[in-house]
């Protein structure tokens, strides 16, 4: 490893290069080279440093010093005078950069842009296996605040439904509603389930929250069982998350030794107690019917409904079953009120959504930005556009049961109206991105292949269609089918829409419309070019 | 425990973070996600905590958190220090990991090669 003494930054941006910046790099290097400098003195090409109309620009580091209309015939004396003898060449005009704005410009990425943080505020921040950090980092707070000012269970439920928060697990349904129907609820033992199941293919977000800030989640859970008038919760874990698991047993026993979950919290009266349930990696199990059959040691067969869980849940007791993410934004809710989380997203749809972006983009991660952020933004904004130089073709939103947006939609906003307006879900935030050479029959044989194998087999709509809908997305890919075939595909997926039993079933339709909808040419292509050759 | 001990506790934490035993001046934080770990986090965090002791440095404490999001960037190292914008590097490996207490905690220059954001 090599430790150069000084770098220097050549910031290229549309004014620099104009100005010629290449040709002053290049007499750099040479001049560098000829002094025999290149061991310490590195020449890095970076992004503008925020610095305009002053043509060529170089930064010295680490003196952040940086001289401004560098033109190519002075870069020898710079060389000579600043980085062999050390003192800036009289003559040249130069001044000292602000360490933070020199800073953040360098290697800004797109995916460290501006975000609104407020589920993953903590998550990279803190240590969380320490509570003493947690607590230190504002952790529990609202807890604090519910049993100090003594708030009354209504209270929370008013402010949760004022809040206007809504189900961020993909069905958007207002959790103060679902929180007061469970309050409401006739029942001696009341639950609530947390489902931290994440099936949905491409979606990542619950585990940042589990594996970043597990104390959060067992804050929300405390508050919604003391809410909802639950003494017992529970945590579904996808069981291929051994991390989060892990991590979060072990914050569920610091609260315990804390007071903070358990008999008598704080001293107030008030018990509640977490336990984790382990995922055994059905799809089927993220529905919340299904997760309560798992949970009760049965087969994930979903349940019929209504009756609703809100008053037949979890041993036929009324459950609240809320998503990681959603229960995550609770404690803001309660210490900054229903009001400052109007401040983000949409009218309809406030507060913030975490997105993860993958597929064939620059820089592939996870975001969490307001509600009613442009698609466009966050794809070629944060997600750093497509990679390698090609073009867009489509982007899949929220995971196997999400929808196939094509160009025209790059527009977009990112909340629940506005997408249910372009006959597009949100589902769980997953952006799948796919450039001009991915094939949208082949992408759509995978999502159906998914279904076929994770369909429950309890209602024969999905058992048989989804077989049926696998065999006929295969005739259209290998060119074995007819027009007709992509026809019947939408015309079955419609049938199950109308006729299965629960979500999985429902939502084949979803991919399957969008993607012979937005790219029916390119199935009519992939029949009759097959049947040409 | 009640409600005031635990009061109690947080303001005494809030202190200690930054200073723990009155020492600390600057904190390296590894993103151990999934994510991080599988691109190689607990080799970085193993260094980092190698190289403070190798040079014992009494003042600076390395410490983990989940991961943040930056996939692609990964393994992510965070350097706070009181009263200086947050520095965040990405793509540590072992030698940028020894670079980052060598050039940065040690001697205050960020290695500005690895900056993927400063926050303040």
């Amino acid at each position: 490893m090599s430790i150069y003494r000084t770098h220097i930054l050549v910031p290229v941006d549309e004014g620099t290069v104009q100005a010629g910046v290449f040709e002053v790099k290049r007499k750099l290097e040479q001049a560098i080279l000829q002094k025999g400098l290149e061991k310490e003195v590195k020449v890095v090409e970076s992004g503008t440093v925020g610095i305009q109309d002053k043509g060529v620009i170089l930064v010295v580091y680490p003196e952040r010093i940086y001289y401004t209309n560098v033109r190519p015939g002075d870069v020898t004396l710079i060389v000579d005078e600043h980085l062999l003898k050390g003192h800036i060449p009289p003559g040249i005009k130069h001044r000292t950069l602000d360490i933070q704005a020199g800073m953040k410009s360098l290697h800004n990425t797109g995916l460290t842009r501006q975000q609104k943080r407020v589920v993953l505020d903590k998550s990279w921040k803190i240590a969380p296996d320490n509570i003493r950090e947690v607590l230190a980092a504002g952790g529990y707070s609202a807890l604090e605040k519910i049993f100090g000012e003594k708030i009354t269970p209504e209270a929370i439920i008013d402010t949760v439904k004022k809040s206007g928060l809504r189900g961020r697990g993909g069905a958007g349904f207002p959790t103060g509603i679902k929180w007061e129907a469970t309050r409401n609820a006739v029942g001696d033992q009341k639950y609530i389930i947390c489902n931290a199941d994440e099936g949905e293919p491409g979606t990542f977000k619950d585990r940042l929250i589990l594996e970043g800030d597990p104390h959060k989640l067992i804050e929300a859970m405390v508050i919604a069982g003391y809410a909802i008038g639950a003494t017992k919760g529970f945590v579904y874990i996808r069981g291929e998350y051994g991390l989060s698991i892990e991590r979060m047993q072990k914050a569920m026993d610091q609260a315990r030794e804390f007071s903070l979950l358990g008999a008598n919290i704080l001293e107030t009266g008030f018990s509640f107690d977490l336990e984790i349930k382990k995922g055994a990696g059905a799809y089927i199990c993220g529905d919340e019917t299904a997760l309560i059959e798992s949970l009760e040691g049965k087969r994930g067969n979903p349940r019929v409904k209504p009756p609703y869980p809100v008053t037949n849940g979890l041993w036929q007791k009324p459950t609240a079953v809320n998503n990681v993410e959603t229960l995550a934004n609770i404690p803001q809710i309660i210490t900054q009120g229903s009001e400052w989380f109007h401040t983000m997203g949409t009218e309809m749809c406030p507060g913030t959504k975490v997105f993860t972006i993958l597929g064939h983009i620059e820089s592939p991660g996870l975001i969490e930005v307001e509600m009613g952020t442009p698609l466009r933004e966050i794809i070629f904004s944060y997600g750093g556009g497509i990679s390698g130089g090609k073009k867009f073709k489509a982007a899949l939103l929220g995971g196997a049961s999400g929808v196939f947006l094509s160009e025209k939609l790059l527009d977009v906003h990112m909340d629940l109206e506005s997408l249910k307006e372009n006959k597009a879900v949100l589902g769980s935030g997953a952006v799948l991105v796919m450039n001009e050479e991915a094939s949208i029959p082949d992408m759509l044989f995978s999502i159906l292949k998914f279904y076929a194998h994770e369909s429950c087999g309890q209602c024969a709509p999905c058992r048989v269609g989804t077989h049926q809908l696998l065999q006929l997305a295969w005739n259209v890919r290998e060119g074995k089918g007819q027009v007709e075939d992509i026809d019947t595909m939408m015309s079955l997926a419609e049938l199950m829409w109308r006729s299965s039993l629960c979500p999985l079933g429902q939502s084949v339709i979803t991919p399957v419309k969008s993607a012979i909808e937005n790219f029916r040419d390119e199935f009519v292509l992939a029949v009759s070019h097959n049947q040409v050759s | 425990m009640k409600l005031e001990e635990l009061r109690k506790i947080r303001e005494k934490t809030e202190k200690e973070m930054f200073l723990r035993d009155g020492k600390a001046r600057i904190k390296v934080v590894v993103g151990m996600g999934t994510s991080g770990i599988a691109a190689g986090a607990r080799e970085t965090l193993k260094t980092l905590l190698d190289e403070v002791a190798k040079r014992e440095l009494k003042d600076v404490i390395v410490s983990q958190a989940g991961e943040r999001g930056l996939s692609s960037y990964e393994p992510v190292v965070s350097v706070f220090e009181e009263g200086k914008p947050t520095v965040v590097y990405g793509n540590v490996s072992v030698d940028i990991a020894r670079k980052i207490v060598a050039e940065h905690v040690v001697n205050g220059n960020p290695v500005s090669d690895n900056v993927i954001e400063v926050n303040s």
